[in-house]
């Protein structure tokens, strides 16, 4: 292919390439070649090679010149060359023409479909599928099936494949093929087996009788190629996962399976079998020896890919298994000086995580050494794991803190120093004797500090953490080094943290209103109204006095207002007579609290960093209700329901209900979404009618203001009760509120708006929800702790049931009590089962259950309940609960 | 995980990061930019390693990338983060022994752009779609080098350029020991050795 370029003298010094100078244009003028009567195949190839090239340097065919190309291109079907043939193949998939443009190809496509020569055959048979649409489908399709079944692999794994992907967009004709694919599930070559296994596994995904019978069966029979069996072990586990495993005889379905692959000759099935187990829900340590073992010999590999595999598996383990990979430690620490720095780092973060408290100093001493040469990527990975190691070993937060410190010295970037200044935070934080070290690492820290960010959050800290030490003044001097030396930014902050040493210490008073009143000369206007306000308040008129609580509510008190509601007010606010009134800005947040605690959470780090820990809604819904003044005074809540949708998905208004149990009052809180643009809802109220929950007296009401297109909002209906009853009861609910239309195009609402009224369905409290699922480590240890002073035992007939799992499943959710050590599950055709439960009763009492259950061959089913408690009545409670 | 073992994309990139050949299967990557940023990031970070005897991996925006370098050559597969980091490994190793065989041992630029048609018709046999088609780099460079005169194909078509690529490719099947080594080249090889004897 030489011929491609006339060499330019000029340019020999330059990289020669046979593309140099390549132009989208002449390359099409070239493309003419294919319309000749005498078609040249050497160099149609090469031209649609240079087409190739362009496309795949990224540039781009406008609707017509692709066209163009693509009509010329199917001239090129006359020649017999195949080697030109397979270019016209591929540039026609990178082309994928319109459909109707593909009638112009579909019957040389379909000629070659039928050729004699199979390279012909299995790629037309792929380009076919590539750009057909579903009429086209069903008129090759029985070519199709013929092909699955073909006897080359090559045709055949090429119509398997094209399956896989045409059971995207057309499920009903592939779906009709399955009798073929199963045929080619046997077949002797191994690829076309693996794509065939692969097919009808996506055939059958949504039937888990099929999925289950079809693993049954491979798992004893021979599959040929390594791909197949990592496939197979993925299809394993899927059933596996989704079968209620039999745990009274602790043997776990297809693990013989999963075990015997670890001895297979491919490392890609040993490995896929390892993972898999390592995997398994609720994998004991039994289970995972063998696995681990042959993870542990793969870490001395010499291939990379192999020790990475192994280590990044490992290291997931870790965070559940930390015992069971101690075994791999020594294996663990000669990665540390990996060339390859992932693994490197993933061995580190394994072992921060699997080691013990004696052996923390020497690992530290490697580490020192190994942070020096990596990427800050993998530094902050390393600092979030010796956070969570000095939270595990607080005695050892001496060695940690000092590591923190030193590599808080050393160069690095933002979000590294960030990392770091964050840990050692919370470090300071969690555990106390660490934090005058912590601070004094941090002070100096700033002193050397060219991130204006972290200054100024250090120095907040500063100034909430500094003053309950015990020598305050030892930090003074480092932060008014920050008035002195630093950017305006920084000294204002500084200026309100000596202010905080200020208000708080008042032995310090004196000498912090001279440094206070150095900074009313200071050149920035922010830094000196700082320092006049702060003067003023704290009565830096030379007397001095004890700073009054007021004061300290005004300066360092948090602000309990959301800051988007401050802002509006503070917009809304014209300026007259009338001062702004802080107290008229609403405290309700206006979006789902929720879903901006999880927009918070943490981005995925590139490596195996623990996940951050699910938000707690329990926090966020508590905190919201502690900012609704109505209900400030129930008291602490006790538990919040899941969201129990009280209309049926895609109606106009969606409304959800949590359900919030307190000691002595229920609150609802309706989660509403309107989605319709046109409407603008204000004064939404839930009309509550409690006639059939007689123990129930509504005693608030929390309207929502205005109800948005597609902005969720909520309102809140509070109810009181006997403290300690069990009332249950119905609630129907009705949907009140004015809507106004809204103009689509400027989003304005008018002004008058109707009075409208909207239908939900009833909600309940039920007896599950004053019970908090609250598991038990060992059930036997709690059950014998809580002694038989409050036992009650009793016998119950169910009636005939369905089967016996789907009665202790509805004894389970009446009960709505946490099952532990798995007795939740039925072991098939069993005749009697028992099953432990825990949980928290409202006033917290702790309560445990053991039920027996026995099923007789008329279905009949019978239960033994015995309960355990802190409180006889509560005993009597639940066995009330059974018994309605 | 439920899903069939796949690779994201396979690039192969010069000793500068520029484009030989890159192939896209995933949808991770809408824009020509974006798969130029992922080629850049991917290329500067790996640039420096020694991946020249044995593969070497990494992870990138929550990929796993299996790269492998010969002289100015880099070779790349990306896959999952869920993936089996060895399937991905194997897939490298096809497409890095496939080039090889097919460049007859001169792993270079000049030599991959001069042939660029077989290394584009190798990432076609490799991987359809994302779907693993075939990983075995003695049967893909067989399938790539299967160039021939079909069966109809009157002698007069044949110039002499195509007659010293036939020479060419001969050598390449030799070289690849295919002797029947599957079936559907198997039927190819046979008939051009009547004929060129």
């Amino acid at each position: 292919m030489a011929q491609f370029v006339k060499k330019d003298d000029d340019r020999d010094e330059e990289e020669y390439s046979p593309f140099l100078g390549i132009e989208k244009g002449s390359v099409l003028q070239e493309a003419r070649v294919f319309n000749d009567p005498q078609l040249d195949s050497r160099r149609c190839s090469q031209v649609i090679t240079k087409l190739l090239y362009l496309l795949n340097q990224g540039e781009t065919f406008t609707k017509v010149e692709a066209t163009e190309v693509f009509f010329a291109v199917t001239k090129l079907f006359q020649s017999k060359d195949i080697g030109l043939r397979r270019m016209v193949y591929l540039i026609i998939k990178e082309l994928s023409p319109s459909s109707d443009e593909v009638i112009i190809v579909t019957s040389s496509l379909m000629k070659d479909m039928n050729s004699k020569t199979d390279v012909y055959r299995a790629n037309a048979i792929r380009v076919l599928c590539r750009i057909t649409d579903g009429t086209l489908l069903t008129q090759i399709e029985r070519y199709l099936k013929q092909a699955i079944v073909d006897k080359n692999p090559v045709v055949a794994s090429a119509a398997l494949v094209s399956g896989i992907h045409l059971l995207q967009t057309n499920p009903e004709i592939v779906k009709r093929w399955s009798n073929e694919v199963q045929e080619a599930v046997q077949s002797r070559a191994a690829l076309v087996q693996f794509h065939a296994l692969a097919l009808l596994h996506q055939i059958r995904q949504n039937d888990r009788l099929a999925v289950s019978k079809l693993v049954t069966s491979l798992t004893r029979g021979t599959v040929r190629s390594p791909l197949a069996q990592c496939l197979l072990i993925r299809y394993t586990s899927q059933v596996i996962r989704e079968s209620s495993m039999n745990n009274q005889s602790g043997d776990r379905p297809f693990y013989d399976y999963l075990e015997g692959c670890l001895r297979h000759k491919a490392e890609m099935v040993i490995f896929e079998a390892a993972r898999a187990i390592t995997e398994l829900n609720g994998v004991t340590s039994r289970e995972l020896t063998p696995a681990i073992t042959v993870l542990q010999l793969f870490l001395s590999s010499s291939k990379p890919v192999l020790r990475f595999a192994a280590v990044r598996t490992l290291n997931k383990v870790a965070m559940t298994h930390p015992m069971a990979v101690t075994n791999c430690n020594i294996d663990m620490e000669s990665l540390i000086s990996d060339q390859n720095r992932s693994i490197a780092t993933l061995a580190i973060t394994t072992l921060l995580k699997t080691g013990n408290e004696s052996g923390v100093d020497r690992l530290m001493k490697q580490i020192t050494n190994f942070m020096s040469d990596i990427a800050d990527e993998f530094k902050i990975v390393v600092v979030d794991a010796i956070r969570s190691l000095c939270l595990k070993f607080p005695l050892k937060y001496r060695s940690l803190m000092n590591f923190l410190s030193n590599i808080l010295r050393e160069e690095g970037g933002f979000e590294y120093k960030k990392a770091i200044v964050d840990s050692i935070v919370i470090l300071i934080r969690d555990i106390p004797d660490a934090k005058e070290s912590g601070l004094l690492h941090l002070c100096e820290f700033i002193e050397d500090c060219e991130f204006t960010y972290l200054s100024t959050q250090i120095l907040h800290f500063l100034g909430v953490e500094g003053p309950k030490t015990s020598d305050p003044s030892k930090y003074i001097r480092y932060i008014y080094n920050r008035v002195i030396l630093e950017n305006a930014t920084v000294r204002a902050s500084a200026v309100s943290t000596l202010a905080k040493f200020g208000a708080m210490v008042d032995s310090l008073k004196p000498r912090i209103f001279i440094l206070l009143r150095r900074c009313l000369y200071d050149n920035d206007d922010e830094v000196r109204d700082r320092a006049t306000l702060y003067l003023n308040t704290l009565g830096g008129d030379g007397s001095v006095v004890e700073t009054d609580k007021d004061v300290k509510d005004f300066l360092f008190g948090s602000l309990d207002i959301p800051l988007v509601n401050l802002e509006t007010s503070l917009k809304n606010y014209e300026p007259t007579e009338e001062q702004f009134d802080i107290s008229s800005v609403p405290k309700e947040v206006k979006s789902q609290p929720l879903a901006e605690k999880k927009s918070a959470g943490k981005k995925p780090t590139a490596l195996g960093a623990p996940p951050a820990a699910p938000t707690s809604t329990v926090d966020a819904y508590e905190k919201l209700l502690s900012s609704i003044p109505e209900f400030s005074t129930f008291g602490q809540l006790f538990k919040s329901s899941a969201p129990v949708e009280l209309t049926e998905a895609e109606t106009e208004y969606a409304v959800n209900v949590v359900k919030h149990i307190f000691d002595k009052h229920v609150v609802f809180q309706y989660n509403c979404t309107n989605t319709i643009p046109e409407q603008l809802l204000e004064n939404v109220i839930v009309v509550v009618d409690a006639s059939e929950a007689e123990e129930f007296a509504e005693v608030a009401t929390k309207p929502l203001k205005a109800l948005p297109y597609d902005t969720p909002g909520q309102t809140f209906v509070a109810f009181e009760k006997q403290e300690g009853v069990l009332a249950v009861g119905r609630f129907s609910n009705e949907l009140k509120f004015i809507v106004k239309e809204v103009d689509p195009s400027t989003g304005e609402a008018e002004e008058d708006g109707v009075e409208d009224e909207y239908q939900l369905e009833d909600s309940e409290i039920v007896a599950a929800d004053y019970m908090l699922k609250v598991g038990v480590s060992n059930f036997r240890n709690a059950w014998e702790s809580l002694g038989p002073d409050f036992e009650r035992i009793d016998e119950y007939g169910l009636g005939p049931r369905e089967s016996l799992s789907e009665a202790v499943n509805a004894v389970i959710n009446l009960l709505g009590m946490q099952p532990c050590e798995g007795t939740e599950v039925v072991a098939a055709n069993s005749r009697s089962h028992s099953c432990l439960l825990s949980g928290v009763y409202i006033g917290n009492v702790k309560v445990l259950v053991r039920l027996s259950f026995g099923v007789d061959s008329s279905k009949e089913v019978a239960m033994k309940l015995a309960v355990r408690s802190e409180d006889e009545s509560v005993s009597d409670a639940i066995h009330e609960i059974v018994a309605n | 995980m439920e899903s069939c073992p796949s690779v994201k994309n396979i690039l192969l990139l010069d000793s500068e990061g520029n484009r030989v050949a890159v192939k896209y299967y995933s949808d991770d990557w809408q824009t020509n930019s974006s798969k130029e940023a992922f080629e850049k990031s991917v290329f500067t970070k790996t640039q420096k390693t020694n991946a020249r005897a044995e593969a070497e991996i990494a992870m990138f925006e929550n990929n796993i990338v299996v790269y492998k370098f010969a002289q100015d050559l880099h070779f790349f597969v990306t896959g999952g983060d869920d993936e089996n980091e060895l399937i991905v490994a194997t897939v490298l190793q096809g497409f890095f022994d496939a080039v090889g065989l097919l460049l007859r041992g001169n792993m270079d630029k000049k030599e991959a752009l001069e042939n660029l048609d077989l290394i584009l018709l190798c990432l076609d046999e490799i991987v359809d779609g994302g779907i693993i088609l075939e990983t075995d780099a003695n049967v893909i460079a067989g399938k790539v080098a299967a160039h021939s005169i079909d069966s109809g194909a009157p002698l007069s078509e044949q110039t002499i350029s195509q007659a010293l690529a036939t020479a060419r490719e001969h050598l390449t099947r030799s070289l690849l020991n295919l002797e029947l080594a599957s079936p559907a080249s198997g039927f190819q090889v046979g008939f051009c050795s009547q004929r060129e004897h």
